[in-house]
């Protein structure tokens, strides 16, 4: 595999390799020397237009415990505030080689334009609102070792979908791995024609007993302000997860940062049915197999960089 | 002919419509002596269908007869016509030359070159540039710079609005009488409808169609594309429908209170073509027009999130193809206009979001309508020429026809010759064409605009005789 774009340029033999691989990786993670030697000598570069924690930690960590030298390059404090196009960027930063760039940017598509742009490998760490594939990755890695199997899993993902890369990347996910899934928020934020990613839309819990699995969506409090539902309040009395709602055998699933009070109730963050630092620890060790695909895994296999003149934008 | 304004182009004075002083501008010319000899003549306003030899004298035509029936004078150029069509030229009453302060994506010469070799023989110009054509001495000095530099007759509609916007209304007698062809705040629709209704009220004293752009500010949001299960997938804001439906049922209400005369730009959705015909049935004085990338693609098309294909109003589904294709055929449509749209490549060389709208148009138009709504069998030909060649004559300002003595606006196009967009550059200075990389059928060969040649493709300076 060349780059990680996107779920949708996924199969489910691919995703099951990069998973295999990944709890292989897991045993790395357990040591007290947390490293091998797989990808030594590798470049890895984080280019990250929008802040996150989490993710470019999780990113950098993985390269790290493979041996790789990571370079973060943020967006605020570099020549991108001083105007700098996305393409002079990336330009700028394949001229120093690396093997691979991480990229993470506020828009649709583009890691497939940068990946135009550098011969290095592209990992897709969030584009906009359309995916972020390898939170659908770790996130189905979480579900393997706590379930066994997805398939014929019943899956609810709820909360603000039309502005959630995650719920995208996700349903694409857990369909492939034979779930159903069910998504369900305010009627303001579940998008026109979601149904054609094959998925349910409710737009209230009353069904929620049905899951296996909870996925609930962090709620931006930037969507108060665009008026998408009347109050915090109102949403979290149709919508919250907490303790009358959730079985005690269903499996709580969030990407994080949680809003306490809002998306979920604090009883149910502490719950032993929440799973949420399991996905952070499968983070790493997804990333790693990521990284291990795109840079080492199958490297005969891989094409020759594409002309020098991508599409245009 | 005058150097600096076309005489030969006639103006008749649209019914109704008070003080049409608009103007088509070009640069001074040589007068054409033409023979196209065995050329397969077709206007469908003449009815005119047929081989015929069509001789050009000092920019007119002078004599259509059987062909190979005429000879041919000492003095002129033969073409030979066999396998060959000609046409009424084509005109545009929808494109941006991006002039004044734009000039790095397009400016007057190349934008008019761009058209003479889309078979185009007069074109007008939208006045959202910077500074906006808003006041008379902009526009007066925009028109002279056109008498110096345009390749084919080109005219600019002033704003509606002061700097487009909103708000006060601009000097639209002023503007009229030193000859703007019309107005709009293309880009951006006029928002507040009082302002809109004073508008349609100054008409009766200003003269000159309002052209609109159609769209809801606030249903469309920060879309950037057709709100649907597309746009759904890759997670881009989408544009609703109704955002374009909504804002033309109220602007064909209010020109029917007020007894204006409306056009409305670039229609995209089905729901428009809807109210239209409605609005037509009942008496509004409304035309409209569509382009050919509406005309021939979806927002499937924009699943790659190639920015040349981000344009506004967005492609959108298969069912609001359809039914522009069927609003062209029961008349609801006028006709077909480019919206040309120039960008500079490294403003289109940005995510999806962030790339302005629009797409190049003027050189693809023809071979695109022909290749995907006359080949496949869902418009006749006839049509399609109707449609490109009918924009101005909406607007009081030019009909091109091929009977003797009209003043020479041809086409001559290749119907079976196949090219690929963009293999050999475009005539325009961008080259943000959403056909781009498609091989098309149908190709302009020789344009003949307000009695001079504006274009000639290669192969025809080798024919000649």
């Amino acid at each position: 595999m060349r780059h990680l774009l996107s779920i949708a340029d996924l199969t489910r033999d691919d995703i099951e390799r990069i998973l295999d691989r990944a709890a292989a990786f897991a045993e790395v993670s357990d040591r007290d020397i947390k490293k091998v030697p797989a990808l030594r000598g590798r470049t890895v570069l984080n280019l990250f237009y929008e802040a996150s924690t989490r993710t470019r930690s999780s990113f950098e960590l993985a390269a790290k415990r493979l041996s790789a030298d990571v370079v973060n390059f943020a967006a605020s404090g570099s020549s991108v505030e001083k105007g700098e196009s996305l393409k002079d960027t990336v330009l700028t930063l394949t001229a120093h080689s690396p093997d691979a760039i991480v990229i993470r940017s506020p828009y649709a598509g583009a890691a497939n334009l940068v990946a135009g742009w550098t011969t290095a490998a592209i990992v897709n760490a969030g584009d906009g609102k359309h995916e972020h594939p390898t939170q659908a990755l770790l996130d189905v890695y979480t579900l393997r070792q706590k379930l066994g199997s997805l398939q014929g899993r019943n899956i609810w993902i709820v909360g603000d979908v039309a502005h959630s890369r995650v719920a995208r990347s996700n349903i694409l996910a857990f369909r492939m791995m034979g779930a159903d899934v069910t998504v369900c928020g305010p009627p303001t934020l579940i998008p026109r024609g979601i149904e054609a990613f094959g998925c349910e839309v409710r737009y209230d819990l009353g069904d929620l007993r049905d899951a296996d699995v909870v996925y609930a969506l962090r709620m931006q409090n930037e969507r108060m302000d665009e008026a998408f539902v009347p109050s915090l309040r109102e949403y979290a009395a149709n919508y919250q997860i907490n303790g009358r709602r959730l079985g005690p055998r269903q499996v709580l699933m969030h990407p994080g940062p949680v809003n306490r009070g809002v998306e979920l109730s604090g009883e149910v963050v502490d719950s032993p049915q929440a799973v949420i630092t399991m996905q952070v620890k499968a983070g790493v060790v997804v990333r790693m197999a990521v990284l291990y695909e795109v840079l080492a895994g199958a490297r005969d296999a891989r094409p020759a960089p594409r002309p020098a003149e991508p599409q245009l934008a | 002919m005058s150097a600096a304004y076309g005489s030969h182009i006639k103006t008749p004075a649209a019914a109704g419509e008070a003080g049409n002083s608009a103007r088509l501008v070009r640069a001074p010319a040589r007068a054409a002596d033409l023979l196209l000899r065995g050329v397969h003549v077709l206007d469908p306003r003449t009815g005119l269908d047929g081989a015929r030899d069509v001789l050009v004298r000092d920019g007119e035509i002078a004599q259509i007869a059987a062909a190979g029936s005429i000879r041919s004078p000492t003095d002129v150029e033969v073409v030979d016509g066999d396998g060959r069509h000609l046409f009424p030229a084509f005109v545009d009453p929808h494109v941006h030359l991006r002039t004044p302060g734009q000039e790095h994506k397009e400016d007057l010469e190349t934008g008019t070159r761009s058209a003479a070799a889309g078979g185009y023989c007069a074109i007008v110009g939208m006045p959202n540039t910077s500074p906006t054509i808003d006041s008379a001495p902009i526009l007066g000095a925009l028109l002279d710079a056109a008498a110096r530099e345009a390749r084919v007759p080109v005219g600019f509609m002033a704003a509606i609005t002061r700097g487009l916007h909103g708000s006060e209304l601009t000097e639209m007698a002023e503007l009229r009488a030193l000859g703007a062809a019309g107005f709009t705040d293309d880009g951006r629709p006029v928002v507040d409808a009082g302002v809109f209704r004073r508008a349609l009220q100054y008409q009766r004293l200003a003269g000159g169609v309002l052209a609109l752009h159609e769209e809801d500010p606030s249903l469309s949001g920060r879309g950037a594309m057709h709100e649907g299960a597309i746009s759904t997938e890759l997670g881009v804001a989408g544009i609703p429908s109704v955002s374009e439906s909504v804002m033309i049922a109220r602007d064909c209400a209010l020109a029917e209170w007020e007894d204006a005369r409306i056009h409305i730009q670039h229609l995209s959705a089905r729901e428009s073509v809807d109210v239209i015909r409605t609005a037509k049935a009942r008496g509004v004085q409304v035309t409209c027009e569509a382009s050919p990338h509406h005309l021939t693609m979806t927002d499937e098309d924009v699943r790659g999130l190639d920015t040349r294909r981000k344009m506004n109003p967005p492609l959108r589904g298969e069912p609001d193809r359809q039914a522009l294709i069927e609003g062209l055929r029961d008349g609801t449509i006028d006709c077909i206009a480019t919206d040309h749209a120039p960008h500079a490549r490294d403003e289109k060389e940005v995510p999806f979001e962030q790339a302005p709208m629009g797409t190049t148009g003027l050189e693809t138009a023809f071979a695109a309508c022909h290749t995907d709504l006359v080949v496949p069998g869902h418009l006749p030909l006839a049509l399609v020429v109707e449609k490109l060649t009918s924009g101005l004559g909406l607007i009081g300002l030019l009909v091109p026809t091929i009977a003797t003595g009209e003043p020479a606006n041809l086409v001559l196009v290749d119907l079976a010759a196949e090219w690929v967009v963009g293999e050999s550059g475009y005539e325009s200075r961008s080259e943000n064409c959403c056909f781009a990389g498609r091989t098309l059928q149908g190709r302009v060969l020789l344009t003949v605009a307000d009695g001079a040649v504006a274009y000639r493709e290669r192969s025809i300076m080798l024919s000649a005789a």
